[in-house]
């Protein structure tokens, strides 16, 4: 098998190593050399500033007001679509009524019908999803406070994305609708994994179906919850917030930048105000919260293993 | 999760037996479950499919009544929006864009990634680690740091604002996960075919391309759908690379489409824009349901 085995290597990788190293591990170096000098972007014209953009960092207020909310949605999105998605693939798999001389536990009745309707926006773009959520937030003639007034409740109207208050959760509550369902599916896949019988032990011991859920359930799952936390996390740190937070709350990310997300102060400083080092700075700052993130949930979440 | 220690043994023998261990309350218990989780389910299936439903519905509005009364039945159906939008808000432009750019980043992002995989999966050269994790540490990275610098990059090259720079870069930012799982299938593929088509005298790459990549479709479609739907939802690269108004994506055409919608006030066709994004991707999804879930699904496990 020697033979020409180095130049079919080479030729194998050169191609996919070299488009990667141009579009994505050069810019990434590049990024963080850029973070300590004045480049404006603009101008090919730069000087290296040491670490003036890292002090202005800390002094920016609106920094801040990103990194709160990036981690608002770090945190709470993946805890809230996670729990939910728990919850209702618990239902969809174990909350069936007992057949005769079937198994203890089993799924209701239709249950891969819902595991396909939860998973239709899963499939969407997330800009589709949140152009849609845009035009039903409307306060005048969205869907949502129209609904409201179909219903007697006139006098609840809120201005949703237009409301400084209301606007970042409004946001996040797209990205849980948008998410809940593939973690439905990825979670329904690992309890049909869990043998019956474990069930029917527990429920013979007198057990109730939150007793089964906390002692067999969760336990048995927990690899599969930790790797889809970070993995929601780190698309509600990235891309997915970037996409919802641009196009619902127009303008300076929502009203008074209540719902800037460090990716879009990243995106604005770089391309709305020709302040690329200053961007690339944000961005180096975004990759610590990333790492950070993941490593933190890594940690909390490690237990033993169980097998069965 | 601190309320649960670590149980040494099945979990199962960690729970209390009431008294007497009786069974009679499984039955009611079942049933008053049963018709609460029915319930739970079909309230979240409805707000799944409400919104997408209006959406359906209100392209099929007209102006007046889309702001008069949002949930009220269209009049009659509006069929001048769907074909305003296609031809005068340019939907089929954006639609042919983003045929040709996931098409060509598909078709490159699964030949390169999988002739990069093989290539680290079965063969030993000094390197061949390093290669590997810096394939993969690009999962784990915010694509926004690098994506400043890369606008110039990209400008530099003059692919700024053309299809085939877009394919590039898709392919680019395609190829971590795409290298991780096909390196993992690989390894998993026997390698004594690969043998006794070597000592037959065929050459690598025809061992790779006529023997292997065969074996490995089961991968590539896995691999392929997944990617499909990534490139095809892609919204950040083209934002940013992508300014030529006659060189958008559905995606982007559709954001700056409702963007000037503030002077135009055509809502019924963007509606209609809207849904036509929406339906070929849900129609491929119910009829390749199944694939298109093992492919999404592996792709976040593995």
């Amino acid at each position: 098998m020697q033979h020409g085995k180095y130049r079919f290597i080479v030729g194998f990788l050169a191609l996919p190593l070299g488009l990667y190293a141009l579009f994505v591990v050069w810019p990434f170096i590049q990024s963080i050399y850029y973070s300590f000098t004045d480049w404006t972007g603009l101008s090919p014209e730069f000087k290296m500033v040491g670490l003036d953009n890292y002090r202005r960092m800390l002094d920016d207020q609106i920094f801040w007001k990103s990194l709160q909310h990036s981690l608002l949605f770090a945190l709470l999105v993946p805890v809230v679509t996670i729990g939910f998605a728990l919850f209702l693939s618990f239902m969809i798999n174990v909350g069936g009524r007992r057949r005769k001389s079937g198994p203890v536990v089993s799924g209701v009745r239709g249950s891969s019908f819902y595991k396909i309707v939860y998973f239709f926006p899963q499939v969407l773009s997330i800009a589709i999803v949140a152009l849609l959520f845009a035009f039903a937030y409307n306060p005048d003639s969205g869907a949502i406070n129209s609904f409201l007034r179909g219903v007697g409740l006139d006098g609840v109207q809120p201005l949703w994305l237009g409301d400084p208050d209301l606007a970042l959760w409004c946001v996040m509550a797209v990205l849980v609708w948008s998410t809940v369902g593939f973690f439905v599916v990825l979670f329904s896949a690992g309890m049909a994994s869990i043998p019956a019988d474990l069930y029917e032990a527990a429920l013979l011991d007198g057990a109730n179906r939150s007793t089964t859920f906390f002692r067999i359930t969760l336990p048995l799952l927990w690899d599969t919850v930790q790797s889809g936390w970070v993995y929601m996390g780190i698309l509600a740190l990235g891309a997915e917030s970037f996409a919802v937070v641009q196009i619902m709350t127009t303008g300076p990310g929502g009203p008074d930048y209540s719902t800037t997300v460090m990716v879009l102060y990243v995106y604005q400083r770089a391309f709305r105000d020709g302040q690329a080092a200053y961007a690339t700075t944000i961005g180096v700052a975004l990759l610590v919260v990333t790492l950070a993130f993941a490593a933190v949930v890594m940690r909390l979440g490690r237990r033993e293993r169980l097998e069965y | 999760m601190k309320t649960t220690e670590p149980p040494a043994s099945l979990p199962v023998t960690k729970i209390d037996l009431p008294a007497g261990g009786k069974r009679p309350r499984r039955g009611s218990d079942g049933r008053v479950l049963n018709v609460f989780s029915h319930g739970v389910l079909v309230l979240w299936a409805v707000m799944v499919v409400l919104p997408l439903l209006w959406a359906v519905m209100t392209s099929f509005k007209d102006d007046r009544s889309i702001f008069g009364s949002p949930w009220s039945l269209p009049d009659r159906l509006h069929f001048g929006n769907w074909s305003r939008a296609w031809t005068q808000a340019n939907m089929s432009d954006y639609f042919l864009n983003t045929v040709l750019v996931v098409g060509g980043s598909l078709i490159g992002t699964l030949v390169l990634g999988s002739m990069a995989a093989y290539v680290l999966a079965r063969f030993d050269f000094p390197g061949n680690r390093f290669i590997y994790y810096l394939f993969v540490g690009g999962m784990s990275f915010p694509i926004m740091l690098a994506l400043v610098p890369l606008f110039y990059v990209v400008n530099n090259m003059g692919l700024l604002n053309t299809l085939h720079g877009l394919i590039l870069v898709y392919i680019a930012y395609s190829l971590p996960f795409t290298v991780f799982f096909l390196t993992a299938f690989f390894r998993t593929l026997p390698s004594s075919v690969a043998e006794a088509a070597f000592v037959d005298g065929a050459s690598h790459s025809r061992t790779f391309f006529q023997i292997m990549l065969p074996m490995a479709k089961p991968g590539l479609i896995s691999v392929g759908i997944f990617n499909f739907l990534g490139q095809w939802n892609q919204y950040m690269l083209p934002t940013v690379l992508n300014t030529d108004p006659d060189k958008r994506v559905l995606t982007q055409g559709l954001v700056q489409l409702a963007v000037s919608q503030g002077y135009k006030g055509d809502w019924s066709g963007l509606f209609a824009g809207l849904v036509m994004a929406m339906l070929p991707v849900l129609g491929a999804y119910i009829v390749f349901q199944r694939q298109v879930v093992q492919g999404l699904t592996a792709g976040a496990l593995k």
